[in-house]
């Protein structure tokens, strides 16, 4: 009787341990393979930012979605790269401006040639004083710009990406986006490092209602952190 | 004033299993309290309904002021549940008041609002145990994630809230360590009372310390918090939720200290027995009071500072967010006014366990009893006066330094003196190694190497290389683990026997010390290296140098954790199975709680003794220290002189 | 002392307090040198600034001081042990002789307690002020300055969640995100933050300072070596406060001119957007991001 009783309280602690290491500790966004490789041996990554996720268990958070190999729109920031490749980026921001919280990450770092390109479509705020840019390329983008900025420390990678502005009407409120919706397209090259894991994340404060807009999505991997595989 | 005789009636069993279960106990607090929390919540919600609508519209996880009134509400329904409320009730609707709460008898009364201090020390026993595994569990995690020099096991984020959870729970869970199971079950017998001054505050000092730990574990269900046990603001006011979690359960905790100190200190002043003179008092007694005086004046400190982040999060205040005019080093202050109060609430029964255990494995009276509770006193006294070493990098007026280095440094000479006391007991001694005596041996050899660190943390020059890195882990531990949990262990084995009549398998106890003795040292010594090659607390992510000296340190702390698993054994084995009765005085020891039957009985003395000496009378030809008059005959304890 | 330990059973009882004295002599005499001459090169954190060098002399004289306190609990417990052990093949439990105390011990005890701790107090805040704060952040009235504190090179850290940037207020305000400072000069960190509390440690010029939002935190070095050097976030910041890290360089003061000239022009374009150079920042969102 008392045999059965430990034996039962023994089996289940290690269930409620095992709930609590797959459940929780190692609860993290997929891990998934982004790079579609192009003829020449570079390969391209798409990206996309959406003001709000739209869906459980975070609606209102800001967060990145990537296309993986196969074209589906994923939600996770875990991407797996090729080492040593040249790696042409296209991000659609949806996301409006918020601006930077440090200046200096206005100026765009790491890319080939040290620019990026903006695009606007379909930003309907064309009376409210913005710029607006048709595959310019800039190097520094005007701090108050930004919506949010794709930045890898690690490899000393640092692009802002134009928000669209405040004005427009035609605002996505569910990802992943369509491009039917007010965004701005930023295009850059950069070459992947060796193998390893490298952390990204954004710095714009963006988060809504957190402390100086870094808690919440920008203090969480599968929103606005994390992490580049490259193998 | 308590009766010096009392008439033994046979009291009543409490019916049947079932009848246990209608009654208010554990069951019911659980379910009230999650009840409470729905209810909370959803008032929290309607009340601030507006805030929350501006502060997150989408419903995200920042509904902070329905969280905490939800974890408020929380605590009101445990509290229902547990039968806290029906005493106070009863008395306003004018009905008197009963001596017992009900159900002293019958294995219910371990599982709810029991008035039996010895009860409510066995309830502190099992909980602190278990959530000192737990915290202990989650340091196998944090081990096992440090084997790899860069984060690849667990996700950054999660490994934060595993770092917090255990840095929390153990520090809370192990303030309440011994003042909770063993302060409780022992200060009343060994004064000579019946019972503690409160005994229903004393039950709630033991359930709200249960509640914390489910309350912090609940963080795991509101994605975490990022801060450590520490909650500096202004990341604290920053972060996710789950940081309400562990606001509201270190609230819980700095109650429980509050009043669990005051409980025995009032207990010691009112409720000894005639004889029991100040300078008769057990030295353990003596920890446990100055114990108190800590945990009474500085555990309001830290509820104000928790009160003030949770005004940050939900009211949007601004203490210590500094662009609005408030400051962050505020919260530093306030947090380590209370934190380092808190170490030496930790270290003080460590202290009392040892001093009170040597003399009767050493068959020698206490070495310089006045000057053990001077040092005693001496030791709580300053550590109101260090704090500000905790913040001798972060920006604090230059002037304060030399101040508080000197102030730090004066704490070692109180400390010393434990050390010496327990060596003036050891000199010329008849030792006999014993479980108990083996743990508390190694506690003189734990603590000078925490103690000596110390000295190196507190001098502002060697700070600047170590302060925040894996040298102030090792030191802490040290002290803590190695002061501290090896001396409760020490305590375990010396007084489980009276508390639950079994004896604790000795030769498993040996294997346990030794093992743990051992990989204690194996796993922390590095780590003072691993600090000073410029390795930070609280980081995954390492430079590849440290690898090898962290996946030896990762694999000395998984056989620490078999070491743990040892002693789980025999506690499990002894007290489940084998259930070998113990004998009265299996330790020969002069002292007062051994001179009364195993098991105790529920009214501790059948007459309220006379104290006659104090209790280290070894090596002289008197008995024992009590003199329970016609009665019952005192329990000779061996022969005295050569 | 109670005598009949001697007189009843015949033996001559050891003189224990001599023989624990002499061998506590010989240990101490043993490893004091060793930790000065054989262990003390090899503590951290090495000697590439005078903050380091004054450290690890700090180190190393506290080391030293420590062996005869670890010595005396050492040789007391093995001492102990061997020696005043019960009898294990008799099972009657003999007790031990009577000693409730010993006045003279106790005052020797504290007196010479109280001597080094006051003596260590001493020593640490001479040492504190003539190594001009050895690298740990004062605040910003820092008290103990180098000899030449005007001349320092001054570089503001600015610490964020999560990576630190450096700005150069003397060659016009350019912000980089790499640390490079010559050698030989006096270095004067201002170390703030622009969110929550990081620490700014560069591990081998032993600089440590909390950066703290809206406060000033100076501290000081000078390198004496070239080479490189770790820059680490000592103070739990967030998700990414373990990867916060970055790796500075120590270069001559020729090298460091036409870096800092190079730097300048590549950043011409974002510090012109940069706030003016301040102290503190307290750049929007102030409070909550809205």
């Amino acid at each position: 009787m008392r045999i059965l009783g430990v034996a039962a309280t023994l089996a289940a602690l290690v269930a409620l341990v095992a709930v609590y290491v797959v459940y929780f500790l190692e609860a993290s966004p997929a891990t998934v393979s982004t790079a579609v490789m192009n003829s020449d041996g570079s390969a391209n990554l798409t990206l996309q930012v959406v003001g709000a996720y739209g869906k459980h268990p975070f609606p209102d958070w800001v967060s990145y979605l990537v296309k993986d190999t196969s074209g589906e729109w994923r939600h996770t920031t875990i991407w797996k790269l090729p080492a040593h490749t040249l790696v042409h980026v296209t991000v659609y921001q949806f996301d409006s401006q918020t601006g930077l919280r440090n200046n200096f990450l206005a100026q765009v770092r790491g890319t080939v040639g040290g620019t990026a390109t903006y695009t606007d479509t379909g930003n309907t705020g064309k009376g409210s004083g913005l710029p607006v840019y048709n595959n310019t390329a800039l190097s520094v983008l005007p701090p108050a710009e930004p919506a949010h900025t794709f930045t890898v420390p690690g490899i000393d990678l640092s692009v802002p990406l134009v928000g669209i502005s405040n004005a427009t009407e035609n605002v996505c409120g569910v990802a992943p986006c369509s491009m039917k919706y007010a965004h701005t397209t930023i295009a850059f090259s950069f070459r992947t490092p060796g193998a390893g894991s490298y952390r990204w994340q954004c710095f714009v404060p963006c988060a809504f209602a957190f402390l100086y807009g870094f808690g919440g999505p920008m203090q969480t991997v599968g929103y606005m952190d994390g992490l580049l595989d490259v193998t | 004033m308590e009766s010096a005789t009392v008439s033994v009636q046979p009291r009543r069993s409490n019916a049947s299993a079932w009848g246990g279960l209608l009654k208010t106990n554990v069951i019911w607090a659980v379910v009230l309290a999650i009840v409470g929390y729905i209810v909370a919540h959803w008032l929290g919600g309607k009340i601030a309904g507006n805030i929350a609508a501006e502060q997150n519209p989408g419903g995200t996880d920042q509904a902070d002021i329905a969280i905490l009134l939800g974890l408020f509400g929380s605590i009101v329904g445990w509290m229902l549940g547990l039968g806290f409320f029906n005493y106070p009730l009863k008395r306003m609707l004018g009905r008197p008041p009963s001596l017992h709460e009900g159900g002293e008898s019958g294995a219910w009364r371990y599982f709810r609002l029991c008035t039996d201090h010895k009860v409510v020390a066995m309830q502190y026993l099992v909980a602190t145990l278990f959530f000192f595994f737990v915290a202990g569990l989650n340091a196998m995690f944090i081990r096992t994630e440090l084997t790899s020099h860069n984060a690849t096991l667990f996700p950054s984020g999660n490994y934060l809230t595993l770092v917090g959870l255990h840095g929390t729970m153990m520090l809370t869970m192990m303030s309440a360590g011994v003042i909770g199971p063993l302060g409780n079950w022992l200060v009343p017998i060994m004064i000579g009372a019946r019972r503690m001054a409160f005994p229903r505050i004393e039950s709630l000092t033991m359930w709200l310390t249960v509640l914390a730990g489910f309350v912090l574990l609940s963080a795991t269900l509101l994605g975490g918090f990022p801060t450590g046990w520490t909650g500096y603001a202004p990341l604290a006011d920053q972060a996710r939720a789950g940081i309400d979690s562990y606001l509201v359960s270190f609230l819980l905790i700095g109650i429980s200290l509050v009043l669990v100190g005051l409980n025995i200190i009032v207990t010691v002043v009112t409720l000894r027995a005639p004889g029991m003179s100040w300078n008769r008092l057990p030295i353990f007694v003596w920890g446990m009071v100055t114990t108190s005086i800590l945990a009474v004046l500085a555990a309001p400190v830290l509820a104000a500072a928790l009160f003030m982040v949770m005004c940050d999060r939900s009211i949007e205040s601004t203490f210590f967010v500094s662009s609005s005019g408030g400051s962050p080093l505020l919260w530093d202050e306030l947090f380590w006014f209370f934190g380092h109060p808190e170490v030496y609430i930790l270290a003080l029964p460590g202290f009392g366990i040892v001093l009170e255990i040597l003399p009767v494995f050493a068959r020698k009276p206490l070495w310089g009893y006045r000057l053990a509770v001077a040092g005693m006193f001496g030791v709580a006294l300053m550590s109101f006066m260090v704090w500000q070493h905790h913040l001798f990098m972060s920006g604090i007026n230059a002037n304060l330094r030399p101040f508080y280095m000197f102030t730090t440094e004066l704490i070692s000479i109180p400390t010393g003196v434990i050390f010496l006391n327990g060596f003036g007991t050891l000199w010329k001694a008849k030792i006999r190694f014993t479980v108990p005596m083996l743990f508390c041996t190694a506690f003189f050899f734990n603590f000078l190497i925490g103690g000596l660190s110390g000295v190196f943390l507190s001098d502002v020059t060697s700070d600047v290389v170590t302060h925040g890195s894996f040298f102030v882990m090792a030191h802490f531990h040290y002290t803590i683990m190695g002061g501290l949990v090896f001396a409760l262990m020490g305590g375990i084995y010396y007084w489980l026997p009276k508390m639950t009549g079994f004896n604790l398998n000795q030769t498993l106890g040996k294997i346990h010390f030794w093992t743990m003795f051992v990989f204690f040292n194996l796993t922390f010594f590095p780590l003072f290296a691993a600090g000073m090659l410029g390795m930070p607390r609280r980081v995954s992510t390492y430079n590849a140098d440290l690898h090898t000296l962290n996946v030896f340190v990762s694999i000395m702390a998984f056989c620490l954790g078999l070491s743990m698993i040892i002693f789980i054994v025999n506690l499990v084995w002894s007290m489940v199975f084998k259930r070998e009765r113990a004998a009265e005085n299996p330790w020969h020891s002069k002292s007062l709680e051994w001179q009364i039957p195993t098991p105790v009985p529920s009214y501790n003395f059948e007459e309220i003794p006379t104290i006659t000496g104090d209790p280290y009378g070894y090596g002289l030809p008197e008995g024992p220290v009590v003199d329970f008059g016609r009665r019952r005959p005192a329990v000779a304890a061996g022969k005295a002189g050569a | 002392m109670s005598p009949t330990a001697a007189k009843t059973s015949g033996t001559v009882e050891p003189r224990h307090g001599r023989n624990f004295a002499i061998l506590w002599a010989v240990a101490t005499a043993i490893m004091v040198p060793i930790i000065i001459w054989v262990v003390g090169p090899h503590i951290p954190p090495g000697s590439m600034s005078d903050n380091t060098r004054a450290q690890h002399d700090v180190d190393v004289a506290l080391t030293a001081l420590a062996m005869p306190v670890l010595m005396l609990v050492w040789v007391f417990l093995a001492y102990a042990i061997k020696n005043f052990r019960a009898d294990k093949t008799s099972e009657a439990i003999v007790d031990g002789p009577p000693i409730k105390g010993n006045a003279r011990i106790q005052a020797t005890w504290l007196i010479v307690s109280a001597v080094l701790v006051v003596g260590l107090a001493a020593y640490g805040t001479i040492d504190l002020f003539v190594e001009h704060g050895v690298g740990g952040g004062q605040g910003s009235n820092p008290l103990a300055k180098p000899a030449d504190a005007k001349g320092a090179l001054q570089i503001q850290v600015i610490g964020q969640q999560w990576m630190w940037t450096f700005r150069y207020p003397g060659y016009g305000g350019v912000e980089t995100q790499t640390l490079e400072l010559p050698m030989g000069r006096d270095v004067e960190f201002h170390v703030t933050s622009l969110d929550v509390v990081h620490s700014f440690w560069a591990i081998e010029l032993g600089v440590k300072a909390d950066a703290v939002p809206g406060a000033d935190n100076v501290a000081f070095v000078r390198a004496l070596r070239t080479g490189s050097f770790q820059v680490r976030c000592d103070e739990l910041c967030g998700l990414w406060h373990g990867q916060m890290s970055t790796t500075g360089r120590v270069v001559s003061s020729a090298q460091f001119q036409s870096w800092i000239g190079a730097t300048a022009k590549r950043y011409a374009g974002v510090t012109k957007v940069l706030p003016p150079y301040s102290l503190t920042y307290y750049p929007p969102p102030t409070r909550n991001a809205t």
